[in-house]
Formats: C-alpha cells, sequence, structure tokens
C-alpha cells in the first residue's frame, strides 16, 4: 500500500491514476495510522512553499513523516513535495522545510541566464546516476516533464539526477529511503511510470 | 535543454472526437480515449481537448471522457472551451486536467485570468487567442473566430500575461487551414512582447513547416496541430526526427 499524503494542497488525481496504473494500491489520506500503516509513503505539492510548509505542520504529518523515515520507510517527495524534503527555502521569505535533507531551495530567477523563460516548464532530458536503482528502468536520454521556479542547491551528498536550464538543476535527490524528484513522473510518460516502478518495488541505497 | 514541444489537439462534441480521423490499428478514432492513448504512444509531448459542446448534457460527458483519458495516459493534458468561471476550472483540474485554457471567457471577463491564477497558479492557465489583421494590426476574434472584439492583439496578450497566464496559444485565423506554414511574424510579434511560454497554432501543412517555425523563431516553446495529424499526414515520430536532424531539440 502507497500513501499520499494529503494535507490539502495540489490536485492528486494523476498521481493516484498513475500508481494504480503500474498496479499499486493507493490510500489518499492524513489519518496518521494509514500512514503508519502504509508501506511507502509519497509527499505531493504544488504551490507556494510557506503555505505548503505550514499546511503540512498544521496537520502534525510532519512529525508521522519524520518518525516513520527514522524507521526506514521509504519515501518520495514530488515537485514541491520534494522541496520540502530541504531543510530551508527561498521562495519569498526564508521557510523551514523538514530538513530531512541538506540543502536549500532558490529562485531560478538571477542564476539563470535572463533569456531563459520561468518557470522552468516542459520535458527536459534527464542527467542521471545510472547506479542508482531509482533510475533502474531507464536510458540515457530519457526525457521527463517539469513545472517549477525554484530549485534545491547546496545538495550535492544528495542529488542522483540534474537537468540543463542554462545551469545543471537538480532534478532528482535521494540518501537512504529519501527520495524526491524536482518533476513529475506522473506526467513524464512511460519513462515516469518506469521511476514509479522503481520506487514502488524498493530503491533505498 | 528544454525540449520544443508538438501538441496535437482534439476537438470534442457529446463524447466523440470530431472531424474524422484517418489512423490504421484504431478501432475507434472517434473515441478521444483511444486517440488520446495512440498519440501519447506516439510521440506527442501534450494533448489538447477542446471541448466544443453547448449543451449541459455534453458536458458531462466531455469531464467523464477527460477522467478516462487523465486514468490512462501520463502527459499532460490541457483542457479549453465553455471556460467561463473558476468553477469551470475546478471541473476540469479535478477530473485530471493539468493546465485549463481560457479564450472568449477571458474575453467577456479579463478578472476570469487572474483569479484562476491566484487561485490554481500560473502553470495552470493559459491565454489561448485567435488573432486576425484588421486594418494593418492584429485583432483578437472572439466566439470561435467569428467576431472582432476590436482588441489589438498584442496589448491583450501582454495585459493577460501580466494578470497571470502562464502561457499562450496563439492561433492565426489568418493561416488557420490554408496548410502553408505557421504565421511567423504573428508569432514573432507575440514572442517578443511577453516572456512565457508561446505555443504556435494554425498552419501547419507539412513537417517542413514545424522546422520553419522552430528555426524563424528560437523562442517560440511549441507547435500545436489538428488535421495534419489526426489525417494521418503527418506522423509525430516522423516530425521529430526530422526536428532532430534540423538539430531542433526534441523529445524521441
Amino acid at each position: 500500500m502507497i500513501a499520499i499524503l494529503d494535507y490539502g494542497v495540489g490536485n492528486l488525481f494523476s498521481l493516484r491514476s498513475s500508481l494504480e496504473y503500474i498496479g499499486q494500491q493507493v490510500i489518499i489520506t492524513a489519518d496518521k495510522d494509514e500512514i503508519r500503516r502504509a508501506d511507502k509513503l509519497i509527499l505531493p505539492g504544488v504551490g507556494a512553499f510557506a503555505d505548503a510548509a505550514k499546511k503540512l505542520r498544521d496537520s502534525g504529518l510532519d512529525e508521522v513523516l519524520r518518525e516513520e523515515v527514522a524507521r526506514g520507510k521509504e519515501l518520495m517527495g514530488i515537485c514541491l513535495g520534494m522541496q520540502m524534503l530541504f531543510e530551508k527555502s527561498y521562495e519569498f521569505g526564508e521557510h523551514d522545510g523538514l530538513g530531512l535533507l541538506k540543502g536549500a531551495v532558490v529562485p531560478m530567477q538571477g542564476v539563470i541566464p535572463a533569456e531563459l523563460k520561468i518557470p522552468h516548464i516542459g520535458w527536459n532530458e534527464l542527467h542521471f546516476d545510472k547506479t542508482h536503482p531509482l533510475f533502474r528502468y531507464l536510458k540515457e536520454g530519457d526525457c521527463v516533464y517539469f513545472v517549477h521556479s525554484y530549485f534545491a542547491m547546496d545538495c550535492a551528498d544528495s542529488v542522483i539526477a540534474t537537468a540543463e536550464y542554462g545551469k545543471e538543476l537538480t532534478a532528482a535527490v535521494a540518501k537512504g529511503n529519501v527520495m524526491g524528484c524536482q518533476f513529475h513522473p506522473e506526467k513524464s510518460g512511460e519513462v515516469g511510470l518506469n521511476i514509479l516502478r522503481a520506487f514502488c518495488e524498493g530503491a533505498s541505497v | 535543454m528544454i525540449t520544443k514541444r508538438i501538441i496535437p489537439c482534439l476537438d470534442v462534441k457529446d463524447g466523440r472526437v470530431v472531424k474524422g480521423v484517418n489512423f490504421a490499428g484504431l478501432a475507434d478514432v472517434s473515441s478521444p480515449v483511444e486517440l488520446a492513448a495512440y498519440y501519447s504512444q506516439n510521440g506527442a509531448d501534450e494533448l489538447v481537448f477542446y471541448d466544443i459542446t453547448a449543451s449541459a448534457e455534453g458536458r458531462g460527458l466531455f469531464t467523464d471522457i477527460l477522467r478516462q483519458v487523465a486514468s490512462t495516459i501520463f502527459i499532460p493534458l490541457t483542457v479549453g472551451g465553455g471556460i467561463n468561471t473558476l468553477d469551470d476550472f475546478d471541473r476540469v483540474l479535478k477530473c485530471g486536467a493539468d493546465k485549463v485554457s481560457v479564450n472568449s471567457g477571458a474575453i467577456r471577463n479579463p478578472e476570469l485570468v487572474r483569479a484562476a491564477a491566484q487561485k490554481y497558479g500560473s502553470q495552470c492557465v493559459v491565454l489561448s487567442a485567435d488573432i486576425k489583421r484588421v486594418d494593418g494590426e492584429f485583432r483578437v476574434f472572439a466566439k470561435g473566430g467569428r467576431e472582432d472584439t476590436g482588441m489589438e492583439a498584442i496589448g491583450w496578450i501582454k495585459r493577460c500575461v501580466e494578470m497571470g497566464a502562464g502561457e499562450v496559444v496563439v492561433n492565426s485565423i489568418d493561416t488557420d487551414g490554408v496548410k502553408r506554414g505557421f504565421d511567423i511574424e504573428m508569432l514573432r510579434a507575440v514572442c517578443d512582447a511577453v516572456n512565457v511560454p508561446v505555443i504556435a497554432s494554425g498552419g501547419a501543412g507539412c513537417m517542413g513547416d514545424f522546422v520553419d517555425l522552430f528555426r524563424a523563431i528560437p523562442d517560440i516553446d511549441a507547435g500545436l496541430a489538428a488535421s495534419v495529424f489526426h489525417f494521418g499526414e503527418i506522423a509525430i515520430p516522423d516530425l521529430k526526427q526530422e526536428l532532430k536532424n534540423h538539430n531542433i531539440i526534441v523529445r524521441v
């Protein structure tokens, strides 16, 4: 059973459908016991960092998440859900994240060349660590679908994939049982489904 | 680098794709679900569905179809047609749409763009504009290109982007259906005016038209077409290969 954490942000229809499509049992829940019973956890998220981080704290799910991760349960953060794994975000101010991974989330503006459009939106080639089990079904040149204006940096110890957009932007991270994708695997066609498959089968290192 | 997107557009009426399609191996060529699956497996980077139904009953059918498509096809889906209120945004987003395209609804009530961007984020809000040259200027047309609004198009697009539209589809009425290529002059004017993704629509007749588009305007993000894809005149995998041969970055 895969639990998608429901803390009131974003549209979970596609994420749920994609996991069901690859044969997983899925529950969208904010119930702590259900989260504790689940085999794996997914932290989704779209929208603003501060608002999402507050909702996660107010729901008390941040504590459950930390406990379950400490027990060794595999967690994947997606898009803003990945960004929240880090210590801090500088999206409209300075905000604390979950601190499960070292690093911070910063705006692309001023970091990438000015002629590039923000958000970074569309299909981009993934430059990935071929030895990481999350990518066991991928091949060189595979593309995934991104939509974001902020990116994670100072996270050299967890980066397992990047995508080039004026500079190499963090595209996926993993450390032990904590994983994250900046892109949307649920919108990245067969490549995305293959990443979700690998996660569901177990991709801790 | 980000790839140039190729986007087939499907018009849906009463739950069926209108404009006949001609594909070998497709049992039901007017089934949006089958056609969407076909495109998704054959290189489409994104799909656009336009609901051209007028009745409330047809609208319900459309959302049922959308839900089915979004349960089986995992690429970005944009939905347009009959989007006039935030409730309309809500209705299609809940059924699995990723982006919602507004056209006449924004012309009637421009604040819809601002309200939707605030509620769902700019990445969700696509401005679709039907544009035609009138008296030496680009003019916005409403109601499927039938009604001249009198508004100058570049100013209109800039205004909508300032209000939060995250992407713009430019459909040139002048080149639409003519199949002699995209409206490079019009598209360039839009690309020069805004800094959000611009999608070209109207005029594609052959693969070379897409090559010309992306070469003439390096800033353009995507090419959209309907009949040339539906009738099999252009197969998307061939088109992608052709673009690649011309050093245009695409997802293959």
